[in-house]
């Protein structure tokens, strides 16, 4: 993690009451997700509370902590556990609120990120993103697997595991499905895969190359780039990749669409001026509208769920870097300091970024916030991970 | 005694020859053997009705796909053309290769190949899979302009996610930026 917020509220996260006899260290989890936005700083914090203390305040203020957390964890008879917590304010000496929520071994940890959010909410006014999920390619050797994992990077689970490539993975809106490209027909076919079940199906496997899908904010249209009338252009179909119909007409490659928030236009890249550039063009059709100018090769755009920001990929001489550019009119921004970024993705509350980038010798992934200053690390493991996409609120 | 033979073995074959005899006694044929001479009917098992002359009934020649390591009717052409970085214009050097295999396309009606494009590990992934699809596509064009048909090709594209050679140098960069004809 590097990058200090302009001020970080100081705030004690005690181990919650039984939490070393389950299988998740839940106060380490919201305390690492509290620091890990950059807004937060943890204090020395020894010992155990449970929601039910009356904790000395004067001994919290004398720690210089602003905030305190503290909970418990209880095995019930049918197996689930009860995960409860409080917040105080140390400076007012009062109670911001307490939950108690029920849940199964495997929801321990998204129980813990749940607690983290709720004292973002509170104490911020911002909504945290602790509880939602990125999915992502991880490569290594001859095997591929397409991942979803806690926007932590941990808890990380396969939901594709294959001998061929598989890119541009896209997360549908209500987060039950994931889109994505997979070439284990030898060549490139946009599949579909339900989340939970792994149920999945073909939904764009014209002549030629199928890729870049992306969804329409209702969840019903997918865009995708089809090479099937020839060169790479950009095509609209049902969610079931029924009703098919071209979207752009140019004589360049028109490639990698996102749909806007409010649904109404398309972003995406197209090199019909020469090298690559991020265009607009409205959903219905119509003519498309030239956004990036700075730079001569600039891909893979993303919008925040906001509407408000455009982040992409700007290559210079041989360096591959991330930007922002805010949409209301405002001059392109960069926010890394690595040479290598591919594959921007916004989290839900708009205020950070996904992305992937090299890092000694290793694919890695790093969030940032928009003007760069915070920045983290997602865990790396052994493999070359990639294209990563953070999923929406909501599970 | 081999399970794959189809003798029968000696107690079978005595069998059978005790069923036969008693088939054959128990046999009241009503039908008489005529005594008069049966004209033995000559008849050609080859060569006078056949297309080729001489060639038997019963031939049967043999297609052997593992020949040339599969490569079939393709045996013997190149199979990779080499580009320009950032670039899917086919070079002078890419004749022999196209010429070859456009030959055996037009000679071989149902023979296909797939026709796969390449980059070089630099550039987004999305829009190297479109650059490696207009070089497949530049190939196909140009294998049909030789003499190949439309329908025996498919052009299609892996983009940067399947690298001939491992390498972060010009050398390595050359290498990759290509497509291959495949037979399917």
């Amino acid at each position: 993690m590097s990058g200090v917020g302009a001020s970080q509220v100081p705030i004690a996260v005690v181990g919650f009451r039984n939490e070393q006899a389950v299988p998740q260290p839940l106060s380490q989890i919201v305390r690492a997700d509290l620091e890990r936005s950059g807004l937060f700083r943890g204090v020395d914090a020894p010992g155990v509370l449970d929601e039910t203390a009356q904790p000395a305040m004067a001994d919290w203020r004398r720690r210089a902590a602003d905030a305190l957390v503290g909970g418990s964890v209880t095995r019930l008879a049918d197996g689930r556990y009860d995960v409860r917590f409080k917040l105080w304010d140390v400076v007012k000496g009062t109670e911001l609120g307490a939950q108690s929520t029920v849940v199964v071994a495997a929801d321990l940890r998204l129980a813990a990120h749940r607690i983290a959010d709720f004292i973002h909410e509170k104490l911020t006014g911002q909504k945290g993103v602790f509880s939602t999920r990125i999915a992502y390619v991880t490569r290594m050797g001859k095997r591929y697997t397409l991942n979803i994992a806690d926007a932590d990077g941990e808890g990380g689970q396969i939901a594709l595991n294959s001998a061929e490539p598989i890119i541009s993975p896209a997360w549908s809106p209500d987060g039950r499905e994931l889109a994505y490209v997979s070439f284990e027909t030898q060549k490139a076919v946009v599949y579909v895969q339900e989340v939970a079940s792994g149920k999945r199906r073909a939904v764009a496997n014209f002549r030629g190359s199928n890729s870049a899908p992306a969804w329409s904010p209702d969840g019903q249209t997918l865009a995708v780039t089809l090479s099937r009338d020839g060169g790479s252009q950009i095509y609209l179909m049902g969610r079931n990749g029924d009703n098919v119909r071209r979207l752009t007409q140019s004589i360049g490659i028109d490639t990698e669409p996102v749909f806007s928030p409010d649904g109404r236009s398309i972003y995406f890249v197209s090199d019909r001026s020469g090298g690559p550039q991020v265009y607009r063009i409205p959903a219905a059709g119509g003519a498309a509208e030239r956004i990036t100018f700075a730079g001569s090769y600039n891909i893979s755009p993303t919008i925040s769920p906001d509407g408000r920001t455009l982040a992409y990929v700007s290559r210079e001489s041989n360096a591959f870097r991330l930007y922002v550019q805010d949409l209301t009119g405002g001059t392109p921004m960069s926010v890394s300091d690595t040479s290598d970024d591919e594959s921007p993705s916004f989290a839900p509350n708009s205020r950070s970024i996904i992305y992937a980038s090299r890092a000694q010798g290793r694919d890695v992934l790093l969030t940032t916030s928009l003007d760069g200053k915070i920045k983290s690390r997602l865990v790396s493991s052994m493999a070359d991970v990639r294209e990563p996409v953070w999923g929406p609120y909501g599970r | 005694m081999t399970s794959n033979s189809t003798s029968f073995r000696p107690t079978q074959k005595l069998l059978w020859a005790a069923l036969c005899a008693v088939a054959l006694a128990g046999c009241g044929s009503n039908v008489k053997l005529d005594d008069k001479n049966v004209p033995v009917e000559s008849r050609t098992v080859s060569g006078a009705d056949s297309n080729t002359s001489g060639a038997a009934q019963s031939q049967v020649t043999p297609v052997d796909l593992t020949k040339n390591g599969g490569a079939g009717v393709f045996a013997g052409t190149g199979k990779v053309v080499y580009f320009d970085f950032d670039s899917y214009t086919v070079r002078d050097d890419a004749r022999p290769v196209i010429d070859a295999n456009a030959k055996v396309l037009a000679a071989n009606k149902t023979a296909k190949l797939a026709v796969e494009g390449h980059t070089d590990e630099r550039g987004g992934r999305e829009y190297n899979l479109s650059l490696g699809q207009k070089r497949a596509e530049a190939v196909v064009r140009a294998l049909t302009l030789a003499g190949a048909t439309d329908g025996q090709l498919e052009p299609t594209s892996f983009g940067k996610e399947r690298p001939a050679v491992s390498g972060s140098d010009e050398a390595a960069y050359a290498k990759n930026r290509r497509v291959e004809l495949v037979t399917r």
